[in-house]
């Protein structure tokens, strides 16, 4: 019985998005329309969190950082106005720039607060949340002159909440199109998520991989090895970052809309509820848990509004739902791994 | 006795204090009105801050899963409105009843984390985030019958907030007012903070209090004294959720609504950064450090709010108190690191 114990988790998402599909009586179709727009948008959050849980960290609940360095560098190649395909090369050479900065920022202070990476990362992803409230709501048309005036509110302080992009949009909407369920989409970013799956996977076995491991197995042991804890542990949350910013490049670009102010929030909290319910654990997760994660939790995330709407007539209750199945998979998770742990 | 520590978080909030103070006199804003303000916003947020206490002390960490206290409180004045009790007797009876839903929540808060020592802060967090979705499907599907209290269309669920005029809002604001010319002192409200506050104070001098305070030092030694730690861990959580429960009902009153659903869901940052402005540190807090801090924290962003519409731009209070808030609990927990590691070399 004992090795199909990863399996519960899973199994359990299973049968309550089996119930919410029966209860919200909606078609196939639309259910892989909406799965296919929510795998590319997420894809790439649940695979940026593997690294610092190999390395023994938890969860990193600061990828909100990555989406901030991701629309920072958006806001910029929007308002300098580049073409398009340009563009959106120069906006992920930016970002990943960015984020190589902001990781090391966060490696820094993370390993500073050892044992507590966890509450840590999340109080850095307020913080950081705030700073670049800061920075694009105050600081824009004050200290920053912008090239483009239309971004800015019409006061002339502070970038408008919200950005259309469209041109953005049609980027791939020509190359390879396929049609799942109601959806006219593109096969390229699907492509792309998988390769960038592979190449997570590959690093995971090769040899920084195996020293995030074995950081992760025993910080002290590892040490003693000769393996650069610190440097090891930095690299983790640097990788992390750069993915969390490719995907929400990847996320505006299938949006079509860069929500300036709460583009990123909450992203942290569904994508690590999605990788828990894909099986994974603190101690654990690979590439296996992201992609069986997304498709199950992203599948109830979708039904549940119209299940409420079904079964109580009031679509905020499956709204509740929803968010309370996001928090109590952490919660649940945390009970499961910690307890294990002490024991 | 007490030395007030000063550290870099004190010393950023004090010198922003003092800057925007002077800067209030070129805005021309009236001084007396902001004191009169800051004493009523000092008591509205200390209950709650006040809460943090027993559990800091008794080593299970800065309480986040506060939302899960706070819920007590809201329940208790919703059962209250829903039987329309006005004045004292509302006031009493939903802090009554507050506490005794707060016990069988801390109850249960209790076990979760006597079962994941050394995690709490983590763990509480998410606690209270998950505890609020389900507030929320409380709040919409629970049978109340007050008109004032439900939704004006369709007369299902508790709408978001609820008025409290006519029933408790501002009672103990308005109890025992003293005008001294210009300066208003709500000396009821005061006073019931001063009870609350020598409660916890006494609380800590008891035998248990001690018996709880030695538990963070050392572990192992405590339990071979004798002492049942889960007990007293449980003791000491259950009683900060009366105190979060009779918290909010203070809030609640001063602030005139009750703010249900997504109400709770940041309240635990602000009281947590207030306690650590106070000077507590992770396993010791006093009275002292949650009345002071509480004033220098509140007091700094009623100042702020002036200054920034002033400056033509508003959102920048908010924005100011939310990287302090955060900032200062980063600190506490880096700082906190260093120092262990010293420790251990």
């Amino acid at each position: 019985m004992k090795r199909y114990n990863e399996y519960y988790v899973p199994i359990f998402f299973l049968i309550l998005s089996i119930l919410g599909i029966v209860a919200a009586r909606v078609g196939f179709n639309f259910i892989l329309a909406e799965l296919y727009a929510r795998f590319v948008r997420n894809g790439i959050f649940l695979l940026a969190l593997i690294f610092p849980i190999m390395a023994g960290m938890g969860i990193n609940f600061s990828i909100t950082i990555g989406a901030i360095a991701a629309q920072i560098s958006m806001l910029i190649v929007m308002d300098i106005g580049f073409v398009p395909s340009l563009g959106f090369i120069i906006a992920i050479l930016l970002s990943v720039t960015l984020s190589i900065i902001f990781g090391n920022i966060i490696g820094n202070l993370l390993n500073r607060a050892k044992g507590k990476e966890m509450i840590a990362s999340m109080v850095i992803g307020f913080l950081g949340t705030s700073l670049y409230q800061i920075v694009f709501m105050v600081a824009y048309g004050t200290v920053i002159k912008p090239f483009n005036k239309d971004i800015l509110l019409t006061r002339g302080i502070g970038v408008k909440s919200m950005l259309d992009i469209g041109e953005y949009k049609d980027l791939f909407s020509n190359l390879l199109p396929i049609r799942i369920g109601d959806a006219e989409g593109s096969l390229v970013p699907i492509i792309i998520i998988i390769i960038v799956g592979i190449i997570v996977h590959l690093i995971t076995k090769s040899k920084i991989g195996y020293r995030m491991n074995s950081v992760g197995e025993n910080m002290y042991l590892a040490e003693k090895v000769g393996i650069h804890v610190d440097n090891t542990r930095k690299i983790a949350i640097i990788m992390s970052t750069i993915l969390a910013s490719l995907a929400q490049i990847m996320f505006i670009q299938n949006l079509g809309i860069l929500n300036v102010y709460t583009g990123h929030l909450n992203l942290d909290i569904f994508a690590s509820a999605a990788l828990l319910a894909g099986g994974a654990t603190f101690k654990k997760a690979n590439i296996k848990n992201a992609f069986i994660g997304i498709f199950l939790f992203h599948t109830l995330f979708i039904v549940s509004p119209l299940a409420g709407q079904n079964i109580f007539k009031n679509p905020a209750l499956g709204e509740y739902f929803r968010s309370c199945i996001a928090y109590g998979t952490i919660v649940f998770a945390l009970m499961i791994n910690l307890k294990i742990k002490t024991e | 006795m007490k030395r007030l520590r000063l550290e870099a978080p004190q010393l950023i909030m004090i010198s922003y204090l003092v800057i925007l103070a002077v800067s209030l006199k070129y805005i021309g804003i009236p001084y007396m009105d902001m004191i009169n303000d800051s004493l009523i916003k000092w008591v509205m947020n200390g209950v709650l801050v006040l809460s943090l206490v027993p559990m800091i002390n008794v080593g299970a960490g800065r309480n986040f899963g506060l939302p899960i206290g706070i819920s007590a409180g809201l329940l208790g004045m919703c059962i209250v409105l829903e039987f329309r009790l006005e004045g004292w007797l509302g006031f009493g009876v939903s802090i009554l009843i507050g506490s005794i839903i707060a016990i069988l929540f801390g109850y249960i808060y209790s076990i979760v984390l006597n079962r994941l020592k050394g995690n709490e802060e983590i763990v509480g967090t998410f606690a209270g985030f998950s505890f609020i979705p389900i507030m929320n499907l409380f709040w919409s599907l629970a049978p109340f019958k007050n008109r004032q209290m439900l939704y004006p269309v369709g007369g299902q669920g508790l709408r978001p907030k609820i008025n409290l005029d006519g029933y408790f809002g501002g009672i103990l604001d308005n109890f025992l007012k003293i005008n001294i010319g210009s300066l208003t002192i709500p000396l009821g409200l005061i006073m019931f903070f001063f009870i609350l506050c020598f409660m916890v104070y006494l609380f800590q001098r008891t035998r248990m209090g001690i018996a709880m305070a030695c538990i963070p030092e050392n572990e192992a030694f405590a339990k071979l004294s004798g002492i049942n730690i889960d007990r007293y861990r449980r003791i000491a959580i259950i009683f900060s959720n009366i105190l979060a429960a009779i918290g909010i009902i203070v809030y609640s009153q001063s602030y005139g609504f009750i703010h249900l659903y997504d109400g709770p869901f940041m309240m635990a940052f602000p009281a947590v950064s207030a306690i650590l402005i106070g000077g507590a540190t992770k396993n010791k807090a006093t009275v002292f450090n949650v009345m002071l801090g509480t004033y220098l924290y509140q007091t700094t962003f009623l100042l702020s709010v002036p200054v920034a519409n002033a400056l033509l731009i508003p959102e920048m209070s908010e924005i100011i108190r939310m990287i302090m808030t955060n900032g200062i609990i980063l600190y506490a927990f880096l700082y906190e690191g260093v120092r262990k590691r010293n420790e251990k070399v």
